[in-house]
């Protein structure tokens, strides 16, 4: 039965869709999702996402109007990041199943180029949930902010930088930490001031700058 | 659940207009705003280009806006500050450019949402329209402007709102008229109000006891319903005196009463009677003109003068316009005066050897003074023969002490630096005043400019007036013959730049009894003092009041009208803030602790600023000051 043709549900066969057209986007014109996603621990295999927050930047501004923030209903449930995250398996927030978090996701990014901090972590805990729905990964482009600090050569080293470690070294106010949202804004802050360090370096944004490391 | 909103939300709620909306409508704002990170030097809108559909306000940093010409700073937003509201009010290009003078991040809101919240609360949109007004370069006409025409109702006190007793005394239907009139003479009251719910069904006053209950006409174990007058005369709480006035002359009864709403279906707030009136007319300023008339010591000047205090405190919480207050308080400063100079005459041995004026100088001069300060004044007396000069003078001086020991006890301190017409050397004959003035004029040092300062503002106050007028007359000549004294009086006027770079913090006085407090009158109200009084000497105007001076300036120069009537607005401002603060902390108001100040304070005197910014402008391209400096 190998070469029978997988059948996907809907949202899938849209997602696809967005990324049928190659048009070249300029920077200005990109549409860039800041997100961040909190979850029971930082296995791969057995930790699970709790929540997801997503913010737009686009031509350098950020966009509150254009933000997504979802709670994810889990059984897994790890009490030693509770303490981080603040979020109680029953708690008092409207969540929705895995399934249901991932497929709005879907909706809403789109083909968008997809940023976050460390963003290997996250991504690989999204597409780890889009295995459990049996469906495959993530298609968009994605730029690592921790990455985007090395190229900024501010540094020589190859050390990883937290996201609290940048903030200060940016001057970013640290609120709502450990929220999905409130780390995506952050990170969209940053993210904000590293493409206007490089832009600065490189007198004009490529996007493919953004993304040859990949 | 809005994470990055709520937290947007929470900067932008202590600011105005932002902090006079509704959570829900701040919140809704909050959700659609965008954020700009600007890098240092990096320009954020540019003049000329067209304007964009939002206008922005600082989160962190700072904005400078710059005219594009000249490439000259108008204004720096930081922390809290709105701009671009041009967007707002037309579709136009921008004036100035807007560029980040250090590192920045601002949020931007779209006009759209802006029209929907914020020009539908009044508050708010007044608040944005007089920021409009002041953010820009005094070209479009002030809105806030048509309010200050009640500047000319001569009897304002008119308008005032009434005070009336703010707690009632009522009863039900049921109560006995004995009951009543046992309440009222225990409450030591005239009326009675008869309610049901709360609202005023009827009255019942002196009169009626009189008329019904005393004359046997009525028992008085009846109840309050037989002997009470119905339907009662309601008016909202916002009843003027006039009005109070009307209605009682017109429904020929003596007492209103006052409602919520104003109607008798609402809520009764209070009782208005004729004897409030009465009370408000006791304290209003012509009758305490008429008292200082009556007076015949020192002391009662003093009791009249802390009255006129009263009056001037409830014109500034009233916000009754403050020219109409200095007005006021100026004529009763200047009755006060003549009054006690009318006693000392009596008080001397002979009368007054020649014709003489009394003349206030400085502030007084100027009828801008509201609170209590330093008595300035001085004294001319005509000519006489060279052998009686001594003599007169020796009067006149005794005469002079008289009257400034009267005037310290009435209240106007003994100025510490002897400008008082006690002292000899202003205490002067016409023809030595015209050589003193001379002397200054083409002697322009920093004491002489000083003096020139302090005396050329003088008012006749007692007197023979022709007097004050020749000297007028000689201080205009002697500018005329020797015109560079202005260039002088010119640069005299330009010592105190406006405070332009306060907007992190405000220039303050950096030590001394007043470290770290903002001197208004130094570095606000001064340099507006300074530059009219050059201005109008350079156009041989003859006015003291810097807003009348100003208002002078703008018909005499339309060209410039835009400037000077920014500048009377600014000093407007300015003096009434500064008795505000001199009425809250009973003081001269003269220094400011600027911790204390809201947004909306501060961004006000910043106003003012620019104001001063650009009179001084003028001034230093006028007279040609630039090769000066």
């Amino acid at each position: 039965m190998w070469f029978k043709k997988k059948t996907y549900p809907e949202f899938w066969t849209r997602y696809l869709n967005h990324f049928k057209s190659t048009t070249n986007k300029d920077f200005d014109n990109q549409r860039f999702l800041v997100f961040d996603t909190e979850t029971t621990g930082l296995d791969i295999k057995t930790d699970r996402i709790l929540s997801i927050g997503v913010i737009a930047v686009q031509g350098q501004i950020i966009k509150v109007s254009d933000s997504f923030e979802c709670y994810v209903k889990q059984n897994i449930f790890n009490s030693e990041t509770i303490k981080i995250h603040g979020l109680l398996k029953g708690g008092n927030i409207t969540k929705a199943e895995e399934s249901e978090a991932i497929k709005a996701f879907l909706e809403y990014i789109g083909n968008a180029v997809l940023v976050a901090h460390h963003a290997a972590f996250d991504i690989a805990m999204i597409n780890a949930a889009l295995k459990r729905m049996n469906l495959p990964k993530l298609k968009n482009k994605v730029v690592d902010t921790g990455e985007l600090y090395k190229k900024t050569k501010y540094v020589k080293d190859h050390k990883h930088y937290s996201l609290d470690a940048l903030s200060n070294i940016f001057n970013i106010p640290q609120h709502d930490r450990h929220t999905a949202s409130g780390d995506a804004y952050i990170t969209a802050l940053l993210f904000q001031k590293l493409s206007s360090l490089l832009q600065k370096k490189k007198k004009g944004l490529k996007l493919r700058y953004f993304f040859d490391w990949i | 659940m809005n994470t990055i909103a709520e937290r947007i939300f929470d900067f932008l709620k202590d600011f105005p207009p932002f902090s006079m909306l509704s959570r829900e409508q701040l919140l809704a704002i909050c959700k659609s705003v965008e954020v700009h990170y600007l890098e240092k030097d990096t320009n954020l809108f540019v003049a000329k280009n067209p304007v964009k559909n939002q206008f922005y306000v600082v989160k962190d940093g700072a904005i400078g806006l710059f005219r594009e010409d000249s490439n000259t700073l108008v204004d720096k937003c930081d922390e809290g500050d709105i701009f671009g509201l041009r967007a707002l009010m037309r579709q136009d290009d921008y004036k100035l450019t807007a560029k980040a003078i250090e590192e920045t991040i601002v949020y931007s809101i779209s006009s759209e949402l802006f029209k929907e919240y914020i020009t539908t609360n009044p508050e708010a949109s007044t608040y944005l329209m007089s920021s409009f007004a002041t953010n820009t370069t005094y070209i479009e006409s002030n809105p806030l402007q048509n309010q200050n025409s009640t500047d000319n109702i001569p009897d304002f006190f008119e308008e005032q709102s009434a005070s009336y007793s703010k707690n009632p005394v009522s009863c039900l239907l049921n109560t006995s008229i004995k009951e009543a009139a046992l309440e009222m003479t225990d409450k030591r009251v005239g009326s009675i109000i008869i309610t049901e719910n709360n609202k005023p069904l009827g009255i019942i006053t002196d009169k009626d006891l009189r008329t019904k209950i005393a004359t046997g006409l009525i028992s008085i174990q009846e109840t309050v319903e037989k002997i009470m007058s119905s339907p009662v005369i309601t008016y909202p709480e916002n009843i003027t005196v006039a009005e109070a006035q009307i209605a009682m002359i017109k429904n020929k009864i003596t007492h209103l009463c006052i409602t919520k709403d104003g109607t008798p279906n609402s809520d009764l707030k209070g009782v208005l009677s004729e004897h409030d009136i009465v009370v408000i007319r006791e304290n209003n300023a012509s009758v305490l003109v008429k008292e200082v008339k009556r007076a015949t010591t020192p002391n009662q000047l003093q009791h009249i003068r802390k009255r006129a205090h009263e009056v001037l405190k409830r014109y500034i919480k009233q916000h009754i316009p403050i020219t109409f207050a200095t007005k006021i308080i100026s004529a009763m400063n200047e009755s006060i005066t003549q009054r006690i100079i009318d006693l000392a005459i009596k008080g001397m041995a002979t009368p007054p050897p020649t014709s003489f004026s009394w003349i206030a100088i400085g502030s007084q001069g100027r009828e801008e003074q509201l609170l209590l300060t330093d008595q300035d004044n001085a004294l001319v007396f005509n000519d006489v023969p060279e052998e009686a000069y001594e003599s007169t003078q020796n009067y006149f001086l005794k005469l002079s002490e008289k009257i400034t020991t009267s005037l310290n006890i009435v209240g106007f301190e003994f100025c510490p630096a002897e400008m008082m017409a006690s002292n000899p050397k202003w205490c002067l004959s016409l023809s030595q005043w015209e050589t003193q003035f001379k002397e200054w004029i083409t002697k322009p040092d920093q004491d002489n400019l000083m003096l020139c300062t302090i005396f050329f503002d003088f008012q006749h106050i007692y007197g023979d007036e022709t007097l004050v007028n020749s000297m007028a007359k000689g201080i205009f000549e002697s500018i005329d013959s020797y015109e560079i004294f202005l260039n002088f009086l010119g640069l005299n006027a330009l010592k105190n730049p406006p405070p332009l770079s306060f907007f992190r913090q405000f220039l303050v006085e950096s030590d001394g009894e007043h470290k770290d407090q903002f001197d208004i009158k130094g570095r606000a109200m001064m340099p507006l003092v300074d530059a009219a009084r050059l201005l109008v000497l350079s156009k041989n105007i003859k006015t003291n009041n810097t807003i009348i001076r100003y208002e002078n300036l703008a018909s005499a120069e339309p060209q410039n009208k835009d400037i000077y009537l920014a500048c009377r607005d600014s000093f407007k401002k300015l003096l009434r803030f500064r008795t505000e603060q001199g009425i809250l902390h009973n003081d001269s108001g003269r220094f400011i602790d600027l911790q204390k100040l809201s947004k909306a304070n501060k961004l006000e005197l910043k106003s003012c600023f620019k104001a001063i910014k650009d009179v001084q402008d003028l001034i230093q391209t006028r007279f040609q000051l630039a090769q000066f400096m």
